[in-house]
């Protein structure tokens, strides 16, 4: 059997951890292909729905990245983005998920080699915990 | 609704992506997707031809939503939107997907490079569908310029605007403006004084119609957005009234209590009240009120400024009772032209620097060499002598993995200078130590050249250490430079009575403040970071705010004011277009579903939303002029009445669903 590869979803901010993510591609700094991106203008602006969403559309992982305290294009979202993983935390337990499949991250425009590296990272975590049990219900389900 | 058709397009950029996508497969892929009718692979899709594809394919296909997989949309989303809005098509019904960047160069094996273009093609395609047509608005620019920092930087974008009539607020918090550039003592390669050819810019700043100098002022606050910032300055109390002051200098004179000058660096002392130097601009004396006895005794000491004063601008209402004013403009763009700091020398022990008197850093020597220095322009050493030999130590704190990676540019070249003074004012050797001579601009490579003829000794080697322990009878009584002559592939020991060393040029101390007060990011250096590195060097990713001169990395003058100029102009086409588009991704409340609890107003930082009575009933409403877009209040509604246009629910969670799909 071929080896489990976990698929991520990492929620990046437009300003910053979307941008340290075309600086690793500008750069060529390869790191694995598990992750898909998707763009929000503010990590403030990820409702906890849509995390919940990658989880039952059969993510293993998710990431929700954007600009550190000082650099926030719209001030304070980090805080509010914090607030929300927070939330989130408590939640994940509901469908049955490890903390560990979350993970929030703050990485800078210029932090092409963070982002890979947290990427990388986070492929080797979700390695180890194997695949999303809340995945493997719902394929029993249907 | 009427029937959704969309166009996808798949970009080979050349073998950027074609390289390791196959990008084919990926177009005929798209094509089976739900609501596609035409799908295409083309070369070069930002391209004029590419463009046209998309422009043609609207009006045959009669598409309404467009997908093009290709670079950052940071790149080209702004081109195919507007490929869109040409082909008729709101420019909102259109999805970019990023498969360069974010694929085909991070990762190396083709058929799981092409799966993952899949996904992300599918994705965007799935979300292209709940896409809406926004509103484009407009809104005018205020004509007014804040500069930020009054070095030279400053004081070139500041008279290239005000040259244009247009009003120009320049804050600077020294209390003179000049920055480094006017404690230099000459220009490097030319050798034309620094002082000769910036203080008519400093008078001219001083006197322009179109400017308005807050010296020793500090941005406190800055709201709003590019077109209408609203900033608050705090002009600090000199204590002394502005007005009346004529700059005489004879309160400075009868001044008896001193501190060492920041502006000497340390080489010579300022009294409690002072102009920092002859040509300062504006000519005000201002008072240190942490060293004035008159101040820190509450009236009851001294007072010998007040007495001399013949203009009555210095009196013990103004020396006690003054306070800072805040001051508020409105501004249409910024210019942030902050500076860097020299790196302290004293953090590399083994160089002895604040241990042996003769070990000076650069700045030290500038001012030693300036005729109006510490030293009346003379070249001597702590005991008065002057000194038989002279050694420079380049790249103190660059090019070293335990300081700063990063080359600060001028160092080689100031180097070059200090050596060519040397020679010129004393009969002393010198001895460059140098890991590489970077002599790039123009008449550099000459002027290095020249000095190797007038004699200065260069040497090849990182210096270990300087030291006072002389082993040898020639060391006695000097500092002994210990390095290691790479070209001759020994450890070598040269004696001097003076070590100048070519300190770092670093990011400021609290660029970390400045960076938070104008939402800047910044290099892990430290420096202010461009939109684009090459292509857009003065812009920063904050609309209307640019960057000029060091504070965004080192540079030497001719560089300064050449990027100086870059965001004059950048500043003046916003004014002289006087308009700018509007963000249409702002917040919308869907009053069916508001229930007026206020969540939302509470979590803006901006002040967007507010609840008011509508017919009596309570709703949330939003203000589209202060709305950033951030999101934040459609994250705490509870009733999914706030939503945030073009990042509406349905939109991300298709996209979210449609990448992790199983097939």
């Amino acid at each position: 059997m071929a080896e489990f590869e976990p698929q991520i979803i990492a929620f990046t901010c437009n300003w910053c951890t979307y941008a340290a993510a075309d600086l690793a591609g500008t750069s060529r700094i390869h790191y694995p292909a598990n992750v898909r991106i998707v763009r929000v203008m503010c990590s403030g602006m990820v409702n906890p729905m849509y995390v919940f969403k990658a989880f039952e559309s059969g993510a293993d992982g998710v990431i929700v990245a954007g600009c550190n305290y000082t650099d926030c294009h719209y001030i304070d979202g980090p805080v509010k983005c914090d607030a929300m993983f927070a939330r989130l935390k408590k939640m994940v337990h509901v469908l049955g998920l490890e903390e560990e499949r979350l993970r929030r991250e703050m990485i800078s425009t210029s932090e092409g080699v963070i982002f890979a590296r947290v990427v990388e990272e986070m492929v080797e975590q979700l390695k180890k915990l194997g695949p999303s049990p809340f995945k493997i219900k719902m394929e029993t389900l249907a | 609704m009427e029937e959704v058709k969309i166009g996808v397009y798949v970009c080979h950029c050349g073998l950027n992506i074609a390289g390791t996508v196959d990008v084919e497969e990926v177009a005929k892929y798209a094509a089976t997707l739900p609501s596609v009718v035409v799908s295409r692979d083309y070369r070069y899709m930002c391209s004029d031809p590419g463009q046209d594809l998309i422009k043609n394919d609207i009006k045959e296909y009669v598409l309404n939503r467009v997908v093009v997989a290709s670079c950052s949309p940071r790149m080209h989303e702004p081109t195919f939107r507007n490929a869109c809005q040409e082909g008729g098509l709101n420019p909102y019904l259109y999805e970019h997907a990023n498969i360069r960047e974010h694929c085909s160069w991070v990762h190396d094996d083709k058929k799981i490079n092409t799966e993952k273009t899949k996904d992300l093609v599918r994705a965007a395609v799935k979300r292209v569908y709940h896409h809406e047509p926004l509103e484009v608005k407009e809104a005018p620019v205020n004509p007014n310029v804040l500069v930020v920092g009054g070095g030279i930087a400053g004081i070139q974008a500041a008279l290239d605007i005000a040259n244009g009539e247009k009003r120009v607020y320049l804050v600077e918090r020294e209390p003179s403006i000049g920055g480094h550039m006017i404690q230099l003592d000459r220009t490097f390669p030319t050798l034309d004084c620094s002082e000769c050819i910036l203080t008519p810019k400093m008078a001219d700043v001083g006197h322009h119609p179109f400017i308005e100098l807050l010296a020793y002022s500090e941005v406190e606050e800055v709201s709003g957005s590019i077109g209408q910032f609203k900033v608050k300055v705090r002009k600090k109390a000199r204590h002394i009234d502005e007005s009346k002051c004529v700059g005489c200098g004879i309160c400075e004179e009868k001044c008896p209590w001193k501190v060492p000058s920041a502006f000497e660096m340390g080489l010579a002392m300022r009294k409690a009240i002072y102009i920092p130097f002859a040509q300062a601009i504006p000519n005000l004396v201002t008072v240190d009120p942490d060293l004035c006895v008159y101040i820190q005794s509450n009236g009851k000491k001294c007072g010998a400024c007040i007495k001399f004063c013949e203009a009555k601008a210095i009196t013990p209402e103004t020396l006690l009772n003054q306070t800072d004013q805040i001051i508020e403009l409105e501004v249409g763009s910024i210019i942030v032209a902050t500076g860097y700091d020299q790196f302290d020398p004293s953090v590399i022990p083994q160089y002895g620097y604040g241990k042996y008197d003769n070990v000076l850093t650069g700045l030290q020597f500038e001012r030693m060499t300036c005729a109006a220095g510490p030293t009346g322009g003379k070249v001597l050493l702590k005991d008065g002598r002057e000194p038989e030999s002279v050694a420079i130590i380049h790249c103190v704190g660059s090019r070293d993995q335990n300081y700063h990676e990063y080359c600060s540019r001028v160092c080689c070249m100031y180097g070059l200078k200090y050596a060519h003074l040397i020679k010129e004012f004393t009969k002393a050797d010198v001895y460059e130590f140098y890991i590489d001579m970077r002599c790039f601009g123009e008449g550099y490579e000459e002027f290095y050249k020249r000095l190797s003829e007038e004699g200065a000794n260069f040497i090849r080697g990182k210096v270990a250490k300087v030291t006072d322990q002389a082993v040898t009878e020639e060391e006695k009584g000097k500092l002994i430079v210990v390095a290691e002559d790479t070209l001759l592939g020994r450890l070598i020991r040269v004696p001097a009575d003076m070590v100048i060393l070519c300190a770092a040029l670093e990011a400021r101390a609290d660029a970390d403040k400045v960076a938070s007060l104008f939402t800047l990011n910044r290099r892990a250096d430290g420096f202010f970071l461009e939109r684009h590195v090459k292509l857009d060097p003065v812009a920063t990713p904050t609309d209307g705010v640019f960057i000029a001169g060091c504070c965004e990395g080192p540079r030497d003058i001719p560089d300064t004011v050449a990027q100086a100029s870059a965001a004059a102009a950048k500043a003046l086409s916003l004014i002289s277009k006087g308009k700018i588009t509007l963000e249409s991704a702002i917040a919308s409340v869907d009053e069916t579903r508001c229930i007026g609890c206020g969540r939302c107003e509470e979590i803006c930082t901006f002040h967007a939303p507010k609840v008011i009575s509508k017919n009596g009933v309570m709703v949330s409403e939003v203000n589209e002029t202060l709305c950033k877009g951030c999101g934040a209040c459609a994250v705490v509604c509870s009733t999914g009445a706030m939503l945030i246009r073009h990042y509406k629910p349905e939109q991300i969670l298709s996209q979210v669903a449609a990448l992790t799909e199983v097939l």
